[in-house]
């Protein structure tokens, strides 16, 4: 007899229906969202406060260089003591004073340049500093050995090299970045996914044996049944929270945008970013983005991402499934757990740190052949274009080991489910093997 | 009468522990067939290897005549010992997946389950989660849940362990009334008193042996220990006692009497006949009591383990 969708069912109802899983759901994105606001608005209050800072040169070469920016306004003091300066800056509560000694030589200034202030200034605007004087000194240095500046900055060369593979399919540094953030996001989503979820399968599983329905049911459905139930049931209310989080999360986001009017995607690298497409190459780098985005492998993104996640989740869930029915409580999970989130936190390591560096080196196509680590790792690469070949030959591997953990985790669930009592250890789980 | 259920030869280890070593029972149809035995005998593992929860690792089973297989699930209402209910869920919801998991159809057990709530008068809690009702309740959801599809062989483990005895009452009620409706029970319970009142046949599992078996009566016949009890009213009781002594193995009996009688257990011999002892005590003064001793289920438990 086939109970199979029975048990789907009910799994899905119970979790979906249970209150604390409603309550995550609605108030995960709403958390989220009114954190990423919070965190934008102060970054954007912090941005609005316009500094001072006080500038005393008594060498009189650089005074003239600083230009006063949107945060930032330089205030020259002239004709006074470093101690009257002083004096002036607090009382005027600016941010800080800078102090130019005068001596002779550039070289002996540059090394006598002192910054006062309250409390100890940012790095930001200290490495600000730092260049507008390198930039003027070294031209007055430049100048006093008789070099024309202006030469300079007119032969000044600005060079990006255009990459081509041997096909003829044109890639740039941002081919790379997106296709890290599709990699890197496919990945993380499998490692959330698995943690989140597994940890549910486990818990439920516990749940049955401590209430003693266990053995009621098992009378009238076999074990594997029951435990591919809990966790395909589990995994369609886990996809139910995903989407419900996407929308949600996105609705909002919208709205807090319009209403608040600020921009949550103002972070410092986009400002960067934006500061980059202000210049005249600004129109290239958007249709780069676009380029970058239509030469993704799509389709081969798209079968694989469901692929391996599919497989990569069930082949945990499975495990994490087997630790349920093998404790009695969850204090007890511990030592089972350990080597399972081992493997998996490696798989993000190796995503994030040599999947990067070198997409297609040794480290990262060995971790995308390893059962336990090439569902991230293998997703994580697959952007930068993946043989299919290794491709099929690690999905093999994958299904292969998750028949074998899907059978392993059986005979210890059907073993486990019906032991009471006692904590087992790595070698008792090795003999329910055999029962 | 044919047998309903046949275990044969059945044998189960777990690692290097003996659960089971070649066990046979027979449960003739419509009985109720004890199966006793001390904590961890094997008592739930012939069970679970009933239930197809557990493979023998060696041994037959048969079911109606026929070698047991995945179709006898809905044929076996089981009631465990560890026995519980999702805790969350409402009770009415709770039954009615059950009753599918054993093959109803979700109209079918829907009526049957209104049906069975009404007759234990527990109509009202269909809408309910188990975690608001008491033991008691639950364990008579349970049992709705465990005759619902109409097994027909129904095992019981302990099953009035946490009713009050009028509940207990009723559910003993309705066990011989699914009985006389054409069910075959099987009965594993400590409660030796229960025992003697309900079960036909028993079996007696110790240390993964089958020790004892057959119909209740004849195992009583075998553990027959011919001792009479006795109550007499007599002049001088002392000498009658003396006299008694050296023909018959006597001990003092304890039993509520009206007058100041002279209370034995008189063993006979194989060879005596309780009427001469009769007849004899008749002679020596006016007999009030006069009864065979029947042993107990109780003491065979206990004698037949300790001697094993």
């Amino acid at each position: 007899m086939n109970h199979l969708p029975l048990i789907i069912k009910r799994e899905y109802l119970t979790k979906v229906k249970n209150k604390s899983f409603i309550v995550m759901t609605i108030l995960s994105p709403i958390i989220m969202i009114a954190l990423i606001s919070v965190v934008a608005y102060l970054s954007q209050l912090n941005n609005d406060t316009v500094r001072t800072i006080t500038i005393l040169d008594e060498s009189g070469l650089v005074e003239n260089s600083f230009k006063s920016s949107e945060n930032t306004k330089y205030n020259v003091l002239q004709n006074m003591s470093l101690e009257e300066a002083k004096t002036i800056t607090k009382e005027t509560s600016s941010y800080g004073l800078l102090h130019v000694n005068k001596l002779d030589d550039v070289d002996a200034i540059s090394k006598s340049i002192r910054f006062y202030s309250e409390e100890s200034p940012s790095i930001g605007i200290i490495s600000n500093l730092e260049g507008q004087l390198e930039k003027k000194l070294t031209n007055i240095k430049l100048q006093q050995k008789g070099v024309d500046v202006d030469m300079i900055n007119a032969s000044r060369i600005s060079i990006n090299i255009a990459q081509e593979s041997f096909e003829g399919e044109k890639t740039s540094k941002i081919d790379s970045v997106v296709k890290l953030i599709f990699g890197g996001a496919a990945g993380y989503l499998l490692f959330m996914f698995i943690i989140i979820y597994g940890n549910m399968i486990m818990r439920s599983v516990i749940e049955e044996k401590t209430s003693r329905i266990i053995e009621v049911i098992i009378s009238s459905v076999k074990p594997v049944q029951l435990m591919l139930g809990k966790i395909i049931g589990t995994s369609l209310a886990g996809i139910t929270q995903f989407v419900i989080w996407i929308i949600l999360g996105g609705v909002l986001m919208a709205v807090v945008s319009l209403v608040l009017g600020i921009d949550m995607m103002q972070s410092p690298q986009q400002q960067v970013l934006q500061q980059a497409m202000e210049s005249p190459e600004a129109n290239s780098q958007i249709q780069n983005i676009m380029t970058a985005f239509y030469n993704l492998p799509i389709t081969n993104l798209i079968i694989a991402f469901i692929l391996f996640f599919i497989s990569g989740y069930l082949l945990y869930s499975s495990l994490y499934a087997a630790i349920g029915a093998a404790v009695d409580n969850e204090t007890d999970t511990q030592q089972f757990l350990l080597p399972i989130m081992m493997p998996l936190i490696l798989a993000v390591y190796i995503g994030i740190f040599t999947v990067i560096e070198d997409p297609h080196g040794t480290v990262s196509t060995v971790f995308s052949f390893i059962p336990l680590t090439s569902p991230v790792v293998m997703l994580m690469r697959i952007p930068f274009g993946v043989p299919i070949w290794q491709q099929l030959v690690s999905l093999l591997l994958l299904i292969g080991t998750f028949m074998f953990t899907v059978w392993f985790a059986a005979k210890i669930y059907r073993v486990g489910i019906l032991m009471y009592g006692k904590k087992p250890s790595y070698k008792e789980l090795i003999k329910w093997i055999k029962y | 009468m044919s047998n309903f259920l046949e275990v044969n030869n059945v044998s189960k280890n777990f690692g290097n522990f003996k659960a089971l070593n070649n066990v046979s029972i027979s449960v003739p149809k419509g009985s109720i067939f004890g199966l006793l035995g001390p904590n961890g005998a094997g008592k739930t593992t012939l069970i679970r290897v009933v239930n197809q929860i557990t493979m023998p690792d060696s041994g037959t089973v048969h079911l109606d005549g026929e070698l047991l297989n995945e179709n006898h699930i809905r044929d076996i209402g089981y009631l465990p010992e560890e026995r519980g209910l999702y805790k969350s869920m409402k009770v009415g919801d709770q039954a009615l997946y059950l009753a599918q998991l054993k093959g109803l159809s979700k109209a079918e057990a829907k009526t049957r389950l209104k049906y069975w709530f009404e007759r234990l008068e527990i109509g009202d809690w269909w809408n309910k989660k188990i975690q608001e009702l008491s033991k008691g309740m639950a364990q008579k959801i349970q049992f709705v849940v465990t005759v619902l599809h109409q097994p027909k062989l129904l095992i019981f483990d302990e099953p009035f362990s946490g009713f009050d005895p009028i509940n207990a009452n009723l559910i003993k009620d309705e066990i011989l009334r699914l009985r006389e409706n054409g069910a075959t029970v099987i009965f594993s319970t400590h409660r030796m008193e229960s025992v003697e009142e309900l079960c036909d046949d028993i079996a007696l599992i110790h240390k993964s042996n089958k020790i004892l078996d057959g119909k209740l009566i004849d195992v009583k016949r075998q553990y027959k220990i011919n001792t009479y009890e006795v109550g007499i009213r007599a002049n001088d009781k002392v000498s009658l006692q003396n006299e008694l002594s050296q023909k018959f193995d006597i001990s003092t009996a304890n039993f509520k009497t009206l007058e100041d009688e002279l209370k034995l257990n008189i063993k006979l011999l194989d060879t005596d006949k309780p009427n001469d002892l009769l007849s004899y005590l008749t002679s020596k003064g006016e007999v009030s009591h006069f009864v065979e001793l029947i042993p107990s289920v109780n003491d065979i438990f206990i004698q037949t383990v300790k001697n094993n």
